[in-house]
């Protein structure tokens, strides 16, 4: 198997969740962008951020049906990385000298990946926000529900109802509120 | 319809889980009702959305697993100094013992190796050593001078002896030959065959060839006229006698022997292979033919083999000096050393008498 096909193989693990193939890509990846991080004024948790959130773009770009990665995974990685910690430099106001950051590999065109995961990170606050404003049981139950694919009679159990209906009922008025608070926020 | 059971109608819609008949017969109602097909729509990007939502949690719970997981594992770190050699340290856990017994092998088979060599092999380059004192002997010799005559010693205060060796004199005036790699420190003292030191100064080095001049600056020196030797420029006949005085140790030592090659050591024509036993500290000492007549310098041996000296040729000890002359009018003039030949006729005992006066010990201190 050449690198690419390998790569490619990757990449399909990535966009299927396989723990496998998310760890090979970590291990193999995560020094790179931790030492870029490093010596660009970064600690420990900034370089586990900015690869982690690399990591999301690569994936959302994985999981699209037309993707096609023009370069090598690692230089992608590193050139999303890059922009991010930029980003993340400037929105702290800090100083970088352009030595470290611009002795780098060709650029590869992210910008378009990058809007549009900002977009979606967008997104995902919102409903994060609205999850938070949601209050417990619902917050559990929706998440248990929708995010960990519980059943019905998971939930039964979980969380102590007397039967399914009654699940059923609890969650559809979480969700309902669940969806109020989303478009209020979503829609402006 | 309540709008619970719409809703689940909807989830099963969009979750492919209807029943032929009863998808036409939603996708039927939608088209009939405008209110219907709006809020499909809306939930259809709602559930997408935290579809979407959920997918993003569990892989940022995953990707946070795993760093931990590779962290334990070691093939990330987050130490200060593990950074940006991840891989290399992983690999060095990875392969430590085989590299350690490789290191082991590789020692081994090198040292053998070059037992071999030392033993079988033609003399290299290394193997010829320079026959100035070394420190460690310098300090033995140098206590026991300072117990038997402190007073006489005109080493500065707390002064550091870098390395000795032997010179002599070419110049009446207080100008001595010896060899530059005699003069390790700053300055130097010398002393003569009765143990009378003087301070000199250097003058002149000529690092190529290995030579170097010392002007005695020290009021007790008394300039004598005339040296009872010259310098032969001429060239020397192989096998011809010769003999040399110099200052392994404290005391001047003669020594004596024969030319055994007119080229020194990997053929180098500026110098002569002497078969004589010489030692650290003959360095710089004068080889003299059997008239008392300065034919060369000592200045190497070989390490490997007992009594193989080398002595830089007095015609380049000559070179060397017309070529300071050129450029400086203080210069010794090799014109000096020439046509006197009055040891001729001696017999050793004398001629040695005579010369040892002209032969100085070095003392190169910091």
């Amino acid at each position: 198997m050449n690198s690419d096909q390998r790569e490619q193989q990757l990449l399909r693990g990535l966009a299927e969740n396989d723990t496998k193939a998310i760890q090979t890509i970590y291990a193999g990846n995560f020094s790179l962008i931790q030492a870029l991080v490093l010596n660009n004024n970064g600690s420990y948790d900034d370089a586990r951020d900015v690869f982690q959130e690399a990591m999301v773009i690569l994936y959302e770009k994985a999981r699209k049906s037309d993707f096609q990665l023009t370069c090598q995974l690692r230089t992608y990685l590193y050139a999303i990385s890059k922009r991010l910690w930029l980003k993340k430099l400037k929105h702290h106001g800090l100083f970088v000298s352009n030595t470290e950051l611009s002795l780098l590999e060709p650029v590869i065109p992210v910008e378009e990946d990058l809007e549009m995961a900002e977009k979606k990170d967008e997104e995902f606050e919102v409903m994060e926000s609205a999850f938070a404003k949601l209050g417990e049981p619902c917050k559990s139950l929706l998440e248990a529900f929708y995010i960990q694919k519980k059943s019905m009679s998971d939930l039964v159990e979980i969380f102590g109802y007397t039967n399914t209906d009654n699940a059923k009922n609890q969650k559809y008025k979480c969700l309902m509120r669940l969806k109020k608070l989303f478009f209020a926020q979503y829609s402006k | 319809m309540s709008e619970q059971l719409l809703i689940e109608s909807l989830e099963r819609y969009f979750n492919d889980e209807m029943l032929p008949e009863e998808k036409a017969y939603f996708e039927q109602m939608r088209q009939d009702n405008p209110e219907l097909d709006q809020m499909v729509v809306t939930h259809k990007i709602f559930m997408g959305k935290m579809a979407e939502f959920a997918e993003r949690q569990k892989l940022m719970t995953q990707l946070s697993s795993t760093h931990d997981h590779l962290l334990e594992k070691g093939a990330i770190a987050e130490d200060q100094k593990k950074i940006s050699k991840g891989k290399i340290r992983q690999l060095w856990h990875r392969y430590k013992k085989t590299t350690a017994i490789a290191a082991c092998i590789a020692g081994l088979t090198a040292l053998i190796i070059s037992g071999v060599i030392s033993t079988f092999g033609p003399a290299s380059r290394q193997t010829i050593e320079l026959l100035s004192r070394d420190i460690e002997q310098l300090k033995k010799t140098q206590d026991y001078q300072y117990t038997q005559i402190k007073e006489a010693t005109k080493l500065p205060e707390g002064a550091v002896v870098k390395s000795g060796g032997s010179a002599f004199m070419i110049d009446g005036k207080g100008y001595l030959l010896t060899n530059a790699h005699v003069l390790k420190g700053s300055s130097a003292v010398v002393a003569n065959a009765d143990g009378q030191e003087f301070k000199t100064s250097i003058v002149y080095v000529d690092h190529a060839k290995d030579l170097a001049v010392l002007k005695i600056t020290d009021s007790d020196y008394e300039p004598v006229k005339t040296l009872p030797y010259d310098l032969k420029s001429t060239s020397v006949n192989l096998g011809a006698e010769v003999f040399t005085l110099g200052y392994p140790r404290n005391d001047i030592t003669y020594n004596k022997g024969y030319l055994s090659a007119v080229s020194g050591f990997d053929g180098d024509t500026s110098t002569v292979q002497i078969s004589l036993l010489a030692n650290p500290g003959n360095s710089g000492g004068p080889v003299f033919n059997r008239y008392g007549d300065i034919i060369g310098i000592l200045s190497t041996r070989e390490a490997n083999a007992q009594g193989v000296t080398f002595a830089i040729k007095s015609k380049e000890i000559v070179q060397s000096l017309e070529s300071w002359n050129d450029k400086d009018t203080s210069a010794v003039n090799a014109a000096v050393l020439n046509g006197s030949r009055n040891l001729k006729g001696m017999n050793r005992e004398n001629q040695l008498k005579s010369l040892q006066q002209y032969v100085y010990n070095v003392k190169a201190y910091n």
